[in-house]
């Protein structure tokens, strides 16, 4: 297979064995983003002197003699909103085109420390609003398998550069579901951990309750690595839970006998796509053959998820993205004669039509009369969401449902039609609300031409239960295809 | 016509914590430096960065909320206050709302003639925000050329202490302000320097007819920066609220600037221009949990507080009210009197000292008697010495002045200046002597009883001896010559 489409444990076998050497796959890497990029779009910037200057030094220390450790010296792309110091992070948004942060994101420092390598910063939907990468002021990413479709959102450019060979993996973030939808629609493992599982300090916040790092890889055994690599507590984060973290890797193996795997109805409903509904059927009979045992089971308030999503999280937006008023860094007008009309203009022009909107719903639902109406009334819900988990996990170690009721949309399909968009995530954003882990895995293609997404649910800190079952199903649908790009 | 009306004020005060670093960050606080130096991505507002609360910052604003008799909630949370303003850095403050951290407290005003109770609502914690600067020549925003930010003082742990509408002068609010800081200067949590801006006051006012119990429309009055400009910037607002009433209008409520060159308010917005602070409980941050040990903790560490320590004075060393009042109210005045009453046992004569020519002299050099050179050793052995009869008063407060400015030992600034008073009869005899002889007119007054004129000889001796004749003896001395 060509480096390119080698995934990091692989890789990093034949680094260990000098079949291979760091630049070479530094190299091919790039060689294959200027083979497709342009078609693609899906990153915002690349960093290929660095990262080839990086490779060189890698190399240096693995001829000293030097242990080689997961991820050292891969190339690794990052989601636009994860801070990288003096390195621009413009969140896809006009209002900060030229920023520069001055501080690495935790997950940032932590990888450098392994000596990973930052190929570029990805592209996404502006402030990880969207659901299919069409918001962002870069322009649309394309999805590999057919570049007249999406890609998903909001971590489109980090999905599309893992499936089409731009990367090795990639780190995005989820707030109702960015992780995983993208890897379901263009046929990657995307893992969203359990909140405060991995630091946000450097994320730079959607939906602060909401938002969760985390990898998007080419396998189960990549993503194990990652969550090694990136878990764990930062005293940065007070919402970081401080605890040891175990050895996600420990948890491959393809042993699923007993486990208890339930399919909750509300996730199999109306709107998901009969060919999205049968690779989950035909995964359920995978599971049953292994001697996992499968249950239908009912979580009644996850009706709700959706509106109590879209009243919490562009709340939280509304004031998280307050400070981007351009006084101190970003987008500013300068034509503007006071200080509100210098706001005023600087976020008008500075922000896109949903992220606007977002900050508009927000503003509104927290505002003087409307607050218990809206805000607090979402929480409320948020938290019977929550216990309905919390009894589903009572009864079994896991759940499993579509990641995305569709593949891959058509580029226009939805853009106009907001509503109909937010549906895209309706199947992931529960996940969001009740802070666990989850995982999608490509399960098969539709009329063998675009990716479908198997999303497994696990119950808070269980991550052991997810990539378990994960890794086995990963071995039993045996999912190898390619973008033919 | 005025007394037929009586306002309702309450007080909103900011307090700023000296805790080592930051609200929310590892920052350092900063007292007037370099601009923007004590600075980071946390307390700039800079995007992905978080915020973590300051450990020590609660246990300050606990332990103000302790001495002010409030309850300790167990669970407390921060809200996010949001708005528009250069200043902030997130354009959203971080603050409490409806779980702050200490309620329903109280703080007792003694008024002399009478002692007000004034309840404290709450006591919550935020973020101080940065500074504006505004340059020009005159400084004011209106007249500005450009305006910068200086962020060191953004993230500032800040406590807000808020009153119920309880008090009814513009007097009681400048005493309990004074009382207020006093207390807080006792915890030694903040510098409380209204002058710096350590400390803030908004006022909330109405008026109404005495008696009535139903609270009128109030005003919000802001920039009441100095006890006197609050005193005077309630007075001010209370006649005009008067004035409205008596004109057949109505008090319309808005937030209102004092302007201390005028001594008058103006408005500043209107109840319809109001922010809408669109509150919601910070996501960044998670719920504080406060337990039993941690409130015993800190209410051990507060000291002895101004109203229980003036009684104590009144009654272990005999003080007058006023006396202990006066010393009790300044925890470095009360200290250094305790010290000294270990030296010496005329407890009134050492407040008299320190009340009269030790603060005199504190005041006039804009000092803390904490930084005077005098230690209490010193003002003790320099008692003794007149007690001794060794000096008299008057010499006695040259002495003082030089160990003031010197630190000296008392004795020794006698011995090196020759001030030891006078005591030898014979020698103030051959004195005295010569003053009848000089002066036969005032011996012939004093001789018709006119008792006026021994003055006028007890001074004469005086001058002759620069002073350090022993006035007791010269009186006798000269009352037994010429009767």
């Amino acid at each position: 297979m060509e480096i390119h489409y080698l995934t990091a444990h692989q890789l990093k076998d034949r680094l260990e064995k000098g079949q291979i050497s760091c630049t070479e796959i530094v190299k091919s890497i790039y060689l294959r983003i200027e083979e497709v990029e342009d078609r693609l779009n899906s990153y915002i910037r690349l960093e290929k002197e660095s990262a080839l200057s990086r490779a060189g030094e890698v190399d240096k220390l693995i001829s000293a003699g030097s242990d080689i450790e997961d991820f050292m010296g891969m190339p690794v792309a990052v989601k636009d909103n994860i801070c990288t110091k003096n390195i621009t992070t413009t969140c896809a948004s006009r209002i900060l085109e030229n920023y520069i942060p001055i501080y690495n994101a935790t997950v940032i420092d932590r990888l450098e420390s392994r000596n990973y390598i930052l190929a570029g910063k990805a592209n996404m939907d502006e402030f990880a609003m969207g659901s299919s990468n069409e918001n962002s002021y870069f322009g649309t990413v394309k999805n590999p398998w057919d570049t007249d479709r999406v890609p998903g959102g909001s971590s489109g450019g980090p999905a599309a550069c893992v499936a089409a060979g731009e990367a090795v993996c990639s780190l995005g973030s989820d707030t109702g579901g960015s992780i995983r939808q993208p890897a379901s629609l263009c046929g990657v493992v995307g893992f969203k951990p359990t909140y405060g599982m991995v630091s946000r300090y450097g994320l730079v916040a959607f939906a602060s309750s909401l938002d969760q790092i985390g990898p998007i890889t080419r396998d189960v055994e990549d993503c194990a690595a990652m969550l090694n690599i990136i878990c764990g507590h930062d005293r940065k984060d007070s919402t970081s839970i401080n605890m040891e973290v175990p050895d996600y890797k420990s948890f491959l193996k393809a042993d699923i006998k007993d486990m208890r795997i339930g399919v909750p109805k509300e996730l199999m409903v109306e709107g998901i796509d009969r060919e999205v509904k049968e690779a989950v059927y035909r995964t359920i009979k995978l599971v049953e053959d292994m001697g996992g045992i499968v249950e239908e089971i009912s979580l009644p308030n996850l009706e709700y998820a959706l509106s109590v999503y879209y009243i919490i999280a562009p709340s939280e937006a509304s004031s998280n993205l307050s400070r981007f008023d351009g006084v101190r860094y970003g987008y500013r007008n300068v034509e503007a004669e006071s200080l509100r009309e210098m706001y005023r203009r600087s976020r008008a022009e500075g922000f896109g039509d949903e992220v606007k909107r977002r900050i508009m719903i927000g503003a509104y639902c927290l505002s003087a009369g409307y607050y218990d109406a809206y805000y607090e009334k979402a929480q409320r819900v948020r938290t019977l969401i929550i216990n309905d988990f919390k009894k589903a996990f009572k009864k079994f170690d896991v759940l499993i449902s579509p990641t995305s009721p569709t593949t891959a949309f058509k580029i226009g399909e939805k853009i106009e039609d907001p509503l109909t968009m937010y549906l895209s995530d309706i199947c992931t954003i529960p996940v969001n609300l009740a802070g666990l882990p989850a995982i999608s895995i490509p399960a098969g293609l539709s009329g063998g031409k675009l990716p479908i997404g198997l999303q497994i649910i696990g119950n808070v800190l269980r991550e052991d239960n997810v990539l378990k079952v994960a890794y086995s199903l990963e071995k039993a649908i045996g999912f190898t295809c390619r973008p033919g790009l | 016509m005025k007394n037929e009306y009586e306002p309702v004020i309450g007080l909103e005060t900011h307090v700023e914590l000296y805790t080592n670093t930051k609200m929310f960050c590892g920052c350092r606080l900063s007292f007037g430096e370099e601009k923007n130096i004590y600075t980071c991505p946390v307390c700039l507002g800079h995007p992905g960065s978080l915020p973590v609360i300051n450990k020590k910052a609660i246990e300050y604003a606990a332990k103000i909320a302790l001495a002010l008799n409030c309850k300790i909630k167990r669970y407390t949370i921060f809200h996010r206050k949001n708005y528009f303003y250069p200043d902030m850095p997130k354009n959203y403050q971080i603050s409490q709302y409806n779980l702050p951290l200490g309620v329903g407290g109280y703080l007792d005003v003694d008024m002399g003639a009478y002692i007000r109770r004034v309840r404290i609502t709450r006591v919550h914690m935020e973020e101080d925000t940065g500074k504006l600067l505004h340059k020009g020549t005159t400084g004011r925003i209106s007249e500005s050329e450009a305006s910068i930010v200086d962020f060191n003082r953004a993230g500032t742990p800040l406590i807000e202490v808020v009153t119920e509408p309880d008090i009814r002068s513009p007097g009681e609010a400048k005493e309990y302000m004074i009382i207020l800081r006093n207390l807080i200067l006792f915890l030694d949590v903040s510098n409380c320097s209204m002058e710096e801006g350590s400390l803030r006051c908004d006022a909330n006012v109405s008026v109404r007819k005495t008696g009535e119990d139903k609270i009128g429309t109030k005003t919000e009055i802001k920039n009441l920066n100095s006890f006197k400009f609050l005193q005077k910037g309630l007075e001010y607002e209370f006649k005009r609220q008067i004035k409205v009433l008596e004109a057949g209008g109505e008090v319309i409520q808005q937030t209102r600037h004092y302007d201390s060159k005028t001594g008058t308010t103006k408005v500043l917005r209107s109840k319809e221009e109001a922010h809408d602070y669109r509150y919601f409980p910070e996501p960044d941050l998670v719920p504080i949990y406060i337990e039993d040990k941690m409130i015993e903790d800190i209410r051990k560490t507060i000291p002895e507080l101004p109203s229980v320590k003036a009684k104590r004075f009144e009654k272990q060393y005999g003080l007058l009210k006023h006396d202990s009042s006066f010393l009790a109210n300044n925890r470095d005045l009360a200290d250094y009197f305790e010290q000294c009453c270990r030296y010496y046992n005329n407890a009134k004569n050492i407040a008299k000292w320190i009340m009269s020519n030790f603060s005199a002299l504190l005041n006039k050099e804009k000092m803390t008697i904490k930084d005077s050179r005098v230690t209490p050793e010193n003002l003790c052995k320099m008692m003794e010495i007149i007690d001794k009869g060794k000096i008299s008063s008057k010499i006695a407060k040259l002495v003082f002045e030089e160990m003031f400015s010197t630190g000296k030992n008392p004795q020794k600034i006698i011995e090196d200046r020759g001030l030891e008073q006078i005591s030898d009869e014979g020698l103030l005899e051959v004195i005295i002597e010569d003053v009848i002889k000089d002066n036969p007119g005032p011996v012939e007054q004093f001789k018709e009883g006119k008792d006026k004129a021994i003055g006028f000889l007890i001074g004469r001796v005086m001058a002759k001896t620069k002073g350090k004749a022993n006035p007791g003896m010269v009186n006798e001395i000269i009352i037994k010559k010429l009767s």
